[in-house]
């Protein structure tokens, strides 16, 4: 069986066959990165998000065929970044995490927004975030931190 | 000291963000089976005949008969089996799990399955009552024979999904005679309790565990009683762990939900446009089985006059039986109905005798004093005329209400007026619950909280450390509140009906200051605290009479949306709130079920659609049950106001589902203003709206 080779976390994977199974299995089976959750299976809710090529994408609609040569980066990858410091502060003061189910994925999305976007306003901030779904909050709060995140980490993206 | 109201960093934030927290489909216990559901495919039948393929090694079947003590789930009526013997009562009743190791071969095997039925007729409407209460106050009869005018209308609210971002989970792990439960719970008791009559077993042999919860919002108080009872039989049967993980679909499809609702209310107005009298006919569909649905109909009943004082009261209740799946709990536990119709009720009855709706619904709020519908009384006092005045201010609601006074203006602001009753319906907390909570010091002057209380998203883990922390003068870090094991913790008790902070911790803070009194230093010591009910508190369950809640939290919320004249699409502008909860603990954590319930709340009004045709549910995943996304929410300004309760900790109440019940009636009220039309059906979506538009009553 062919192997599919792509960069999980910067360092270089070879994941081996079943071209059809879900990025998200693979993630939370073969490596055992829990932080991708899955909360509808239909790339709906965005609970299983990742980064590929610094963009998000829901990791329940993605099969490990397309991955090859792609740089994925999880919840557990990017939590060692300055970025992710950045965000987590925000994330607290604002009151951004009530469950915590949504959040490793929220927080990837609003990685990918700031990288596109340094400086976004707040319904640029909502759009962005309008792929992932949160049940507990009202998103404002979320929102809020982003906005905070932005200024805190100004030069950082 | 500071203040208790100032937020600290959550306890559990690193774990969360950084994506640590291990939830229960996180979890694999060495050798565990995948287990999946085989389900009744019609509403109502008998099971004539089950041919199961053959199933290769290590796979099984597990049903009724591998039962060891009693098929029924320990709730209030325990009236729903673990797994359908022979009568199959709604689209999706759980008949039996399949067991084994490769989920993909459980998939094709359980499509494999031959049921045969004998179908019967089904039942979707409100001929079957299982449960039928009424009380009187005063003498309605009288009122409405001597009433000026007599108005009648009568309003429907819809099923609403609790769509918790987390499915629901249990894994079940046999150790010898033991069986522990690790799931995604609300209420670790509960499941203890109903597991123990299934396994036929001692209370000491079945151990609970709470890990990470993923968002409840009360669907995951009743509901992993049953997949938990599935899960420790299959795991008994085949002596090895058992994750029973749903995905989304099954999940929407076959966990409860909240109680549809049809209810009538007639006022008998007299002298000076009072309403003298209210008699109200409340029906709530319970689906197959019944559950707490009896429970959820009080809480309806008991709010039948809403935030204002009526001195005669005919209220009747009943919960009727379909063949369609088991509604129960979602956070307001059958207030967002009844408070949906009354304030509606009040807007309708204030335009029918040609007056201002705000005016109308001030002179008859309560006051402190009152008696309540049930005959209680109002002992607290009631803050909300300022509240109001506040939210006018907030939300400029004079000058935009007559701006947007024309015909159809597509703009309209709209308001309403409600309270929560903290806690238990009537004498539950002291007959039922009897909580009982245990701090532990260690000798390096740390402390334990030993409670079963579940954080699920609410802040709990931090509030109530807090509330320790804080009488004992403590650092947070010293006060630790591990995820709660039911090997460990004492019953304090369900986490549930905004009793956490008020109850638990009005325990936990009465524990610390014994504590503090016994502290010394390098001495560990534990100590117990229980319920003892607040004297004054005397309830009558059969005559639905006396004091319904210890306390009571109030709120204002003022709704401005937009309606887009071609499409009936509705943005939400702004909400303004004013919320009396006693004392906040935390303002952050409390901010944050102001903006989750007012989300959850608006939603229920406007946009969460659920349909049942035939006994099967419309809506199957995330995809076609829309709930609201960050560009649906707009700016929400709240503010509250302090109003320290005797008996709450620090003065604290209930917060938790307030929050979510104004919001319904409140955008109802303002899409009726906006269009110039009616409205008496929540949720008011675009096609509801295009028929009141063309045939609503002005």
């Amino acid at each position: 069986m062919a192997n599919v080779n792509f960069v999980l976390n910067h360092t270089p994977v070879a994941v081996e066959g079943g071209l059809n199974r879900r990025l998200l299995d693979v993630l939370r089976t073969d490596f055992g990165l829990k932080g991708p959750k899955e909360g509808c299976g239909e790339g709906e809710c965005g609970a299983c998000a990742v980064l590929i090529d610094h963009r998000i994408v829901n990791s329940c609609l993605m099969p490990l065929a397309n991955c090859e040569g792609k740089d994925i980066v999880t919840i557990e990858g990017f939590s060692e970044t300055e970025r992710f410091t950045v965000l987590q502060k925000a994330y607290s003061e604002c009151g951004a995490v009530q469950c915590g189910f949504c959040t490793p994925g929220m927080i990837l999305a609003s990685e990918s927004l700031l990288h596109a976007n340094p400086h976004p306003t707040e319904e640029e901030v909502r759009i962005g975030l309008s792929g992932n779904l949160c049940r507990c909050t009202g998103y404002n709060m979320i929102v809020k931190a982003v906005l905070l995140a932005a200024k805190e980490g100004e030069g950082l993206w | 000291m500071r203040d208790i109201s100032t937020s600290v960093p959550k306890t559990d934030h690193w774990e969360k963000t950084a994506g640590t927290a291990k939830y229960v489909a996180d979890l694999a216990p060495e050798g565990a089976l995948h287990a999946l559901t085989f389900r009744s495919p019609i509403p109502h039948g008998e099971i004539r005949s089950l041919v199961l393929p053959d199933l290769p090694e290590g796979y099984a079947s597990v049903d009724a008969r591998d039962i060891p003590g009693k098929n029924g789930v320990h709730i209030i009526q325990d009236d729903m089996p673990v797994f359908a013997e022979r009568t199959l009562r709604y689209v999706g009743e759980p008949i039996l799990l399949l067991v084994g190791p490769d989920k993909t071969v459980l998939k094709r095997l359980l499509s494999a399955i031959r049921l045969e039925t004998v179908p019967l007729e089904p039942v979707f409407d409100d001929r079957r009552a299982d449960v039928w209460h009424h009380y009187v106050k005063g003498d309605p009869d009288q009122a409405f024979a001597r009433a000026k005018r007599i108005i009648e209308y009568e309003y429907q609210t819809g099923l609403q999904e609790q769509a918790y971002l987390e499915p629901q989970g249990m894994i079940a792990i046999p150790e010898g005679d033991k069986m522990t439960l690790i799931g995604s719970i609300q209420c670790p008791y509960y499941v203890k309790n109903a597991v123990v009559p299934v396994l036929g077993c001692t209370s000491d042999k079945v151990r609970v565990i709470q890990p990470p919860v993923g968002g409840a919002f009360g669907g995951k108080e009743e509901f992993p009683s049953l997949i938990a009872c599935q899960a420790a039989v299959a795991a008994r049967k085949t002596k090895r762990p058992v994750r029973l993980i749903y995905e989304r679909p099954e999940d929407i499809e076959v966990t409860t939900k909240r109680h549809p609702a049809r209810i009538r209310l007639r006022a008998a107005i007299g002298e000076g446009n009072v309403v003298e009298a209210i008699a109200s006919d409340i029906r709530l569909d319970g689906g197959a089985y019944l559950g707490l649905s009896n429970v959820v109909l009080s809480r309806s009943m008991i709010a039948t006059t809403g935030a204002y004082t009526v001195p005669n009261v005919s209220c009747s209740g009943e919960v009727y039986v379909t063949n369609t799946v088991p509604t129960g709990a979602f956070r307001g536990f059958g207030a967002p109905q009844i408070f949906f119709a009354v304030e509606m009720f009040f807007q309708h009855l204030a335009k029918d005798l040609g007056e201002d709706p705000l005016a109308f619904k001030l002179r008859h709020l309560a006051k402190q004093g009152d008696l309540t519908a049930t005959s209680g009384t109002f002992r607290d006092p009631i803050l909300v005329p300022k509240m109001v005045k506040r939210a006018l201010e907030m939300s400029d609601y004079q000058n935009k209400t007559r701006r947007y006074s024309g015909e159809s203006p597509y703009r309209g602001l709209g308001l309403s007026l409600f309270f929560h009753g903290c806690g238990f319906t009537g004498s539950g907390e002291a007959t039922i619950i009897k909580a009982e909570v245990q701090l532990r010091k260690n000798a390096d002057d740390t402390v334990d909280v030993l409670i079963a209380a579940v954080d699920m998203g609410q802040g709990a883990k931090t509030t109530l450390a807090k509330i320790v922390a804080h009488t004992l003068d403590l650092p947070l870090d010293r006060v630790r509140f591990p995820y709660p094991d039911t090997d460990v913790v004492p019953d304090s008790g369900p986490t549930v009906a905004s009793r956490t902070v008020m109850i638990v911790g009005g325990l936990l803070e009465k524990a610390a200051q014994k504590l503090k009194a016994r502290w010394v230093s390098g001495v560990a010591v534990q100590l117990t605290e229980r319920y003892q009910p607040p004297e004054w508190i005397k309830w009558d369950e059969k005559a639905f009479r006396g004091d319904a809640y210890p306390a009571y939290s109030w709120g204002v919320d003022v709704v401005e949306v937009s309606v887009d004249p071609r499409t009936y699409q509705v943005k939400i502008e702004g909400t303004w709130s004013v919320y009396d909860v006693g004392k906040g603990i935390d303002e952050r954590i409390l901010e944050g079920q102001a903006d989750g319930g007012m989300t959850q709340g608006l939603a229920y009004g406007y946009m969460e659609n659920m349909e049942i045709k035939q006994g099967v549910l419309r809506q199957r995943n995330l995809t076609d049950y829309i709930i609201p996304t960050a560009c649906d929410c707009g700016p929400y300004a709240v503010e509250w106001v302090e109003n320290p309760f005797v008996y709450g900790p620090m003065g604290a109440k209930g917060a938790g589902e307030l929050t979510l019940i104004g919001a319904a009636p409140a955008v109802a009220a303002a899409i009726e203003n906006a269009i110039g039309r009616r409205i008496r059906k929540i949720p008011a979506t675009p096609e509801s709206l295009l028929e009141l538009i063309e045939y609503g009553k002005r």
